[in-house]
């Protein structure tokens, strides 16, 4: 495929020109470290934010950015492919890529330049676990195992000493610190203050297995569940209708969002940040241009604008990066979902962001350019994307990043030029 | 019936009569279970003192009252020194700001709010009877969560659940809540009932619970001078709820005639006339004078060696002993009780003179307690003490319990009235009880690091007896998180 907004991938590239601070920090001696980054800094003015948003349940790459230009995509998503006709018609990107309609912020930034997508992305992980697939994308190694820190906080832990960023330390927002800001180097913990309601999904398959197993319980629990929506819809207040606010819907999405960005646009506040996104597991009625999947991508667009319009005059200096444990078969299935899969996709948002661009090696959708003849093929490793952003963001070293931050991964290059 | 060997067994052993098993450090408890399942509860109450908890942290009731009563003193002097004063910490704040989202794994830096919350105030202490009872929260959840059996534990908080005090009654049942329960139902479960009867019945937070710290004998002399007199609710609960039950027999004389023989029953207020603040006192100025009869059979005039001589009776009576074995039958093992196991278990009471520790070894022997179904819901505190211990976790401090607690409708220490907490599944499966215990078993599990693979939790906590849908439903979870909510939601989990 030739197209221009696209570049090559760039696995086995070398960073051609690497920015002054990245620079700087990789030839540091010692005593250069107290001092330089300070200095880099106050030359530039720059005071970089890096925020991480982890999808968790695998998100379906082709649903939210569909190659609607690739002949067999319709064919293989069906009716929840996204089509540049119709009620909802999809947001075209280029001539080959559109966005989904429930993300018109994304969009807009798309348009003046402030984001860029990855598509046929994955991690090193080539098999379906959830579990496992989550420890190796926030953990950093190449594969599972009893992963005790994550990647972003061992990228804070390696920053020069009176490094801005790395005194501040991190944000891990949920009630429980996502993998990936788990470590040694200091974490701040935040959560909105509510006994949450469970996400849908998982009142669903809770009511599956009682379906199943316990008929009591089953009738039970759809009444509790009835009566609360119906004092949710009728705006009731009290202990009938608690604050909503789980981390699968909209409202929860943007609550983490708000919160997490006046935190760290805090001049005192931490610089990274880490959230955790649930409800992407979409098995059955993943639904296409409505549905499931747009209203989980919405409560992700609704995430964006938050952070956008939060970190106010610190948004240029800020990268937004949205991923997801691996992605989801290319062939719906049959209860019109997806299930587990290889390829995805990976946004970058942000005024630091070199956007407007997707940047794609796309290996097609013919059923023998499919991973294992049933998912999207990764070309690109989503480790070349992280570290690519690491290196330009903070001025991490390609050997730093290779050894600590994304440990046996020196054949996987970083990424250049995905920061402005 | 030989039980041995059955590896179900052992999760019947531990999930009947226990908190389920323990994941974490101390995973293997089906294991140490199965292969003598009534050996391994048996042990348990073979312990000298496994039933009683002394901490430093922990005062006694009299210690208690009177921080009370000095806490009150000193109150009372500020709002004299400035009467228009704003009322900051004067409402004693409930455990309902506690949430499982309350803490964080780490804590925020000291520098930051919460955004949506805008500036902290500065907690100010707590008043005494809140603390008090979070100390003693603390101390039974703790309890609950590291036996290594828990047996012993479910049978205190059956106990003490039957001689309820509430702490919604004001400050003094609230301070002495735990108190109660270490004093006068801990030293005694594996004891005489007489004992527990007598120590329940004379305690200050039961006397204040059930007014008869005020009751006075009509005829007595302090009754002559203030024109006030009896109060025959604690006398009331005492035939009703206590020993004999509803349908033992008793009529509304036997009641009053009850309420008379204990009327001088009380505690020593913060005026040091009749001794020591808060201890238990019997005081003959306000004991109705005479002989009373209470089931047919006299009680000659005395003090109060006659309220102790009825005690003494009622804890033997026949209704007494059926009365009690059917409401053990019926927690442990369904809400139904087969007839024979009743049966037998009141014999049994009967014939060791209200021997409880003789009465749990015979819910252990029977047959009935291995055979029926798990059919019976963990109530709200035993759903969240089970899921600690599957978690291998605990809070560091009791808001964490105490909060969802609240939210499930199962305030610690505060049942809706003195009949105690309800005790048949249907009273613990309304739909908004199961929709939060849905929300809280995702809190839970959301809080949750470093989590194992939830299957593998399930297989340590479940074993053989979970079922293949259930398994399934965890394994095909989208997260860990999700796993471990599924796995706390399943009947195997929800139901004992």
């Amino acid at each position: 495929m030739s197209k221009t907004t696209r570049e090559p991938a760039c696995r086995l590239c070398e960073i051609p020109s690497p920015s002054r601070r990245a620079l700087l920090v990789a030839g540091g001696t010692l005593f250069a470290w107290a001092y330089l980054p300070k200095f880099a800094r106050a030359a530039s003015a720059r005071d970089p934010r890096l925020v991480v948003v982890i999808l968790r349940g695998a998100l379906d790459g082709l649903s939210a950015v569909g190659p609607v230009g690739d002949p067999s995509y319709e064919g293989l998503h069906g009716q929840i492919a996204l089509s540049l006709t119709g009620e909802h018609p999809a947001i075209p990107l280029d001539a080959f890529f559109a966005l989904h309609p429930a993300m018109p912020v994304l969009a807009r930034l798309y348009k003046a330049g402030q984001a860029a997508i990855v598509h046929a992305t994955a991690t090193a992980y080539r098999e379906r676990s959830h579990f496992d697939g989550q420890d190796v994308l926030e953990g950093g190694y190449p594969g599972p195992g009893a992963i005790q820190s994550g990647w972003l906080n061992r990228a804070i832990g390696i920053l020069p000493k009176g490094d801005r960023v790395g005194t501040r330390g991190g944000l891990g927002v949920g009630s429980s610190t996502p993998l990936i800001m788990r470590g040694p180097a200091p974490v701040l913990g935040w959560a909105p203050q509510i006994i949450a309601t469970a996400s849908a999904d998982l009142a669903a398959r809770v009511m599956d297995l009682y379906a199943q197993r316990d008929p009591v319980l089953q009738v039970a629990l759809a009444k509790g569940l009835e009566t609360e929506r119906i004092a949710a819809r009728e705006g009731m207040s009290g202990s009938a209708a608690r604050p909503r606010g789980g981390m699968d819907t909209a409202v929860g999405m943007r609550l983490a969002a708000e919160g997490a960005a006046k935190l760290i646009a805090a001049d005192d506040g931490p610089r990274l940040a880490a959230l955790a996104f649930d409800g992407w597991d979409t098995h059955a009625n993943e639904g296409g241009a409505t549905g499931r999947l747009a209203q989980l991508l919405g409560g992700l667009d609704g995430a964006i604008e938050a952070f956008e319009k939060g970190l106010g005059a610190h948004w240029k200096d800020t990268a937004v990066v949205v991923v997801t444990e691996f992605g989801r078969t290319a062939r719906i299935n049959g209860t019109i979902g997806t299930d587990h899969g290889t390829g995805t996709v990976a946004f970058l948002v942000g005024g630091a962001v070199k956007g407007g661009r997707i940047i794609a090696d796309w290996p097609g959708l013919k059923d023998e350019q499919l991973h294992e003849r049933r998912d999207l093929k990764p070309t690109t490793d989503l480790r070349a994307v992280l570290k690519g952003v690491l290196a330009d963001q903070l001025g991490l070293s390609a050997s730093l990043l290779a050894s600590t931050v994304f440990p046996d991964s020196a054949a996987v290059r970083p990424l250049s030029g995905l920061i402005a | 019936m030989a039980i041995g060997g059955d590896p179900k067994t052992g999760f019947v052993a531990l999930n009947r009569f226990a908190f389920g098993a323990r994941g974490g450090a101390y995973a293997g408890d089906l294991a140490r279970a199965a292969s003598d399942p009534r050996g391994f509860l048996k042990a348990e109450l073979l312990q000298p003192g496994i039933a009683e908890l002394r901490a430093p942290a922990l005062p006694d009731t009299k210690t208690a009252i009177q921080s009370l009563f000095a806490e009150q003193e000193r109150q009372r002097i500020e709002r004299e020194k400035s009467p228009p004063a704003p009322k900051v910490a004067a409402a004693p704040p409930t455990s309902g700001g506690d949430t499982m989202m309350a803490q964080g794994e780490t804590a925020p830096a000291p520098a930051m709010t919460a955004p949506a919350q805008g500036p902290k105030m500065k907690a100010a202490e707590p008043p005494v009877p809140q603390r008090l009872l979070r100390a003693d929260a603390m101390a039974r959840f703790q309890r609950a969560v590291h036996a290594p059996v828990g047996f012993v534990e479910r049978l205190v908080h059956f106990w003490s659940n039957h001689f309820c005090v509430s702490a919604a009654k004001g400050g003094i049942v609230r301070a002495t809540a735990g108190c109660f329960e270490r004093e006068a139902i801990r030293p005694h479960v594996l004891g005489r009932f007489a004992d527990m009867l007598k120590a329940v019945e004379s305690h200050p937070a039961m006397l204040f619970y059930l007014d008869n710290a005020q009751s006075l004998g009509p005829n007595s002399k302090a009754g002559q001078n203030r024109k006030r007199g009896l109060n025959e609710n604690l006398a009331r609960e005492i035939l009703e709820l206590h020993t004999l039950g509803v349908d033992g027999g008793y009529t509304q004389a036997d009641v009053t005639a009850l309420a008379r023989i204990i009327t001088g029953w009380t505690f020593t207020g913060r005026q040091r006339r009749i001794g020591e603040p808060g201890t238990f006192v019997f005081v003959p100025a306000a004991h109705e004078p005479g002989d009373h009869t209470v089931l047919g059979k006299v009680y000659e005039a005395g003090g109060i060696e006659q309220g102790e001589a009825v005690l003494a009776d009622l804890a033997r009576h026949p209704a007494t002993a059926r009365h009690l074995a059917w409401k053990l039958a019926r927690h442990f093992v369904a809400d139904d009780p087969p007839k024979p196991l009743t049966e037998h278990l009141a014999k049994v009471f009967a014939n060791t003179g209200g021997d409880l520790k003789a009465v749990a070894v015979a819910l252990i022997d029977s047959d009935e307690a291995w055979s029926a179904p798990l059919s019976k819901m963990r109530t709200p505190e035993q759903f969240l003490l089970a899921a600690l211990r599957a978690i291998g976790r605990m809070p560091e401090g009791p808001g964490l319990i105490l909060g969802p607690l609240n939210a499930l409708g199962m305030p610690l220490w505060q049942p809706p009235g003195p009949n105690g907490w309800p005790d048949t599944a249907a009273a613990w499966t309304s739909p908004e009880g199961i929709k939060v215990r849905l929300d809280v078993s995702a809190a839970i599990a959301g809080r949750m690091r470093d989590l194992v693979n939830p299957s593998e939790l399930l297989e340590t906590i479940a074993g053989e007896a979970a079922s293949r849908e259930t398994r399934q439903a965890v394994a095909r979870a989208e997260s860990r998180q999700q796993g471990l909510a599924l796995l706390l939601m399943s009947p195997e989990f929800q139901r004992r």
